[in-house]
């Protein structure tokens, strides 16, 4: 079964990393995931599909391995009843105009919209929850995918909960956190031994 | 106050209470070794090779209960101080490892002596930095501190480009450290308190395993009144031996692959099982499956991730186990339970043989142990290499305080015997430490002897001379049908090998011989290095064969191939 992880995270060099090499480690099998900025500056929100492979423990230990990091804000197992889910495709797929309209007709039922159009193809994009994803790509296959791109999954608590952070950093500490870690701008002295 | 990136580091030591460090210099770490004089209280000891000098960082923050702290160069210095973080990683030890690296403007562009070492330590470290200015030093290292030793100890690792060590900054050091990912004192659940507290009332046959986590959190008072006030029985992981005295009428010893007969059936056999700071490792457990299907399991651990790991919990508890016993003892009830303790008392008895010290004539490891406990008092700090003599000396030594054993736990690190006990006796001075090495363990790490020699440490190391890798020669004794491949092992003169770093070398190799070859190594006041020859292929029982359950406990079999599996 598969299950959906938001993890609230710390916008620092290395975060990325830290949670990609305790997948890789701890073997979870990842379908998806998905990284972006948050209505808060200095946070990152990750989404994160994950396969149980039928032990259900699976997803509570990657919970609690991702709480575990220091850069790791906030961690919620989010259900797909409790929470609108969706991801965004491009598919480009092979298209005469002879098949346009059909092909037009397809992209209509699923909601999705063109982005670009050839004499020999179409771009199409949609957004969609899983079925529905899967449906529109399957329909399409018989025309020929030339280049298929997914985002993965991202998702969000139906009615007024979030899934936020509420703890602002003091000032104190703020410049630190955002900032150590990074390059300094400018030429460097040249320092060897 | 504007100063280098070097002074703000030692500065920063200094704040931390940091008054020793175990290092060795290079390159790109000059500017910072360069500073090293101008602030004294802080004393570098300078180790034979990186690795020693984290494992002696190890080995001192378990011997005083505080935190330990290591330095490298770049490329190499840090690379091989992985072994050593890792281990402090499985073991929960506060530790600090500094490393430096190349210049900022040649990160990521292989220069000479470059590693990407943040990415080497990532999976093996609680948290890692990569400092990129000065003016960030002072506040990375009060963080790394207060990651390192709250909530789950473990190794916090900062890396210092060269010309972060050089770059002036005012040197402004934290009011306090603020980490909203980080929780250092979770607080406890009463509910699932009294959950626990119900199973443990109504248990009928419970056992406590206490783990590191009791000594780590400093809860061996709260241990030893919870287990008087519901009169259960304690049993201990190899890194929970000292939490509870071995003296103690509830002590039962250590459970597990090599622990005792009763100790393996009083855990297979409990209604109630109460984990406290353990990790529910399989070496301790057996096969999970069959570990005790039926009972009920209370786990206290601050490390969430623990709880259901392994087997499954059902009354987890979150937190410091110094709280989570106190808030505990002070919900159940008075009580007793004879009858169970006679009926561990009788398997005692019963199976006694099991873990005996042989009788004959030939030297064994077992009895050298004994005259080593029994020479030394109490106040005697215990370090050993991992094997044979490692599970013998949890056998068969008396712990009866926390920090009393350093062993390598989690990782099995061989060779942590001889530097760990150097970082050992530079935190107690006063103590006498043993180290107690295997003869392949020893020659892993044996450079540091001349560590011992310039810092003057009067660490007593007994290698327990076999002539063999002797674990590993008993897993091919018994699951490979006698058939030895590189396990033999020709061995240096021990006796002239100290002598040639000028210490006190004894061989001894005779039953008649040990008690006097431990008092001179008493008496003497430097480091002496005991060569005791002790027979060849002894095996350390009882065995839990891997991949076997508790209760499937193996006694020293006629034939020991009847074990094979
Ligand atoms: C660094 C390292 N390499 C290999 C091993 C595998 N191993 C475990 S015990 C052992 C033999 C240890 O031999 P020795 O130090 O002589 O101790 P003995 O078992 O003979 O008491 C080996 C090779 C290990 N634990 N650590
Ligand atoms: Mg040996």
């Amino acid at each position: 079964m598969k299950h959906t992880v938001i993890a609230l995270v710390e916008d620092r060099p290395g975060v990325l990393n830290r949670c990609a090499s305790l997948f890789r480690r701890r073997g979870f099998n990842i379908d998806s995931l998905a990284v972006g900025t948050t209505e808060e500056p200095g946070i990152s929100r990750m989404t994160i599909v994950v396969e149980d492979e039928g032990a259900p423990g699976i997803v509570e230990q990657v919970e609690k391995q991702l709480y575990k990091l220091i850069d790791v804000i906030d961690v919620a197992n989010l259900t797909s009843a409790e929470a609108v889910m969706r991801e965004l495709a491009l598919v480009k797929v092979r298209c005469t105009s002879a098949q346009r309209r059909e092909v037009l007709d397809l992209i209509d039922i699923f909601r999705g919209h063109v982005v670009d159009v050839s004499p020999a193809h179409l771009t199409a994009e949609i957004v969609a929850a899983e079925d529905r994803m899967t449906a529109f790509i399957e329909n399409l296959r018989p025309y020929g995918i030339l280049e298929l791109v997914r985002t993965g999954r991202i998702a969000m608590m139906r009615g007024p909960q979030t899934n936020v952070v509420h703890e602002l950093e003091p000032d104190s500490v703020l410049r630190f956190h955002t900032e150590s870690g990074r390059r300094p701008e400018g030429e460097l002295p040249y320092v060897s031994d | 106050m504007r100063m280098s990136g070097a002074d703000i580091v030692l500065e920063s030591l200094k704040r931390l209470g940091i008054d020793t460090i175990f290092g060795y210099p290079g390159g790109v770490v000059l500017p910072l070794y360069d500073r090293f004089p101008a602030h004294p209280e802080v004393r570098h000891i300078l180790v034979r090779h990186e690795q020693g000098g984290g494992h002696a960082a190890d080995g001192y923050a378990r011997a005083k209960g505080a935190l330990g702290c290591a330095l490298a160069t770049s490329g190499p210095g840090a690379t091989n101080l992985v072994t050593a973080i890792t281990n402090a990683m499985m073991d929960s030890v506060p530790t600090l490892f500094i490393t430096g690296n190349v210049a900022r403007n040649l990160l990521g562009k292989d220069g000479f002596q470059e590693a990407d070492i943040t990415g080497i330590t990532m999976p093996v470290v609680k948290h890692n930095y990569l400092v990129m200015r000065a003016e960030d030093i002072a506040y990375t290292f009060a963080e790394a501190a207060y990651i390192a030793t709250t909530n789950r100890p473990g190794p916090v690792h900062i890396d210092i480009p060269k010309d972060v060590f050089t770059e002036e900054a005012e040197f402004i050091w934290p009011e306090s450290v603020s980490i909203r990912g980080y929780d250092a004192f979770p607080p406890l659940d009463e509910a699932m308190l009294r959950q626990a507290a119900s199973y443990i009332d109504g248990a009928e046959r419970p056992i406590i395993i206490a783990g590191h986590g009791v000594i780590l959190s400093s809860a061996w008072d709260e241990l030893k009144t919870f287990a008087e006030k519901t009169g259960i029985p304690v049993l201990n992981t190899l890194l929970g031996l000292g939490s509870i005295s071995t003296d103690h009428a509830l002590a039962y010893g250590m459970l597990g692959m090599h622990g005792s007969y009763e100790a393996n059936h009083a855990a297979s056999n409990a209604d109630v099982i109460i984990g406290i700071g353990n990790r529910m490792d399989d070496r301790a457990l057996g096969r999970f499956a069959d570990f005790n299907p039926t009972a009920k399991i209370v786990h206290i651990d601050i490390d969430p991730a623990e709880h259901g790991k392994n087997i499954e919990t059902h009354a987890a508890i979150v937190g410091d186990a110094k709280q989570a016993l106190a808030a505990l003892t002070s919900m159940v009830r008075q009580n007793t339970h004879a009858e169970w303790l006679r009926w561990i008392d009788d398997l005692r008895a019963e199976h006694s043989f099991s873990m005996a010290v042989p009788s004959g004539p030939e030297l064994s490891v077992q009895h050298v142990l004994k005259r080593i406990s029994e020479v030394n008092d109490d106040s005697v700090v215990i370090v050993t290499g991992v094997g044979q003599h490692q599970m013998w000396a949890a056998q068969h030594l008396k712990f009866t305080h926390p920090h009393q054993l350093i062993t390598s736990g989690g990782l099995g690190t061989m060779g942590f015997e001889v530097p760990a006990a150097l970082g050992a006796q530079v935190a107690r001075p006063d103590a006498t430490v043993w180290s107690i090495c295997g003869d392949g363990g020893f020659q892993m790490t044996l450079q540091e002897l001349a560590t011992m020699v310039d810092e003057n440490l009067p660490v007593k190391m007994a290698i327990m001379n076999n002539g063999y890798l002797g674990m590993v020669r008993q897993w091919q004794e018994l699951f490979y049908a006698d058939n030895y491949v590189s396990v033999a092992m020709s061995q240096p003169d021990f006796v002239k090998l100290a002598e040639a770093y000028g210490i006190l070398g004894i061989r001894v190799e005779s039953k008649d011989q040990v008690d006097d070859a431990i008092r001179t190594a008493n008496a003497h006041p430097g480091p002496v290095i005991l060569d005791f020859r002790v027979e060849a292929e002894g095996n350390v029982w009882p065995m839990v064969p891997a991949g076997a359950a508790l209760k499937e406990t193996v006694e020293a079999p006629e034939r020991p191939q009847e074990v094979a599996r």
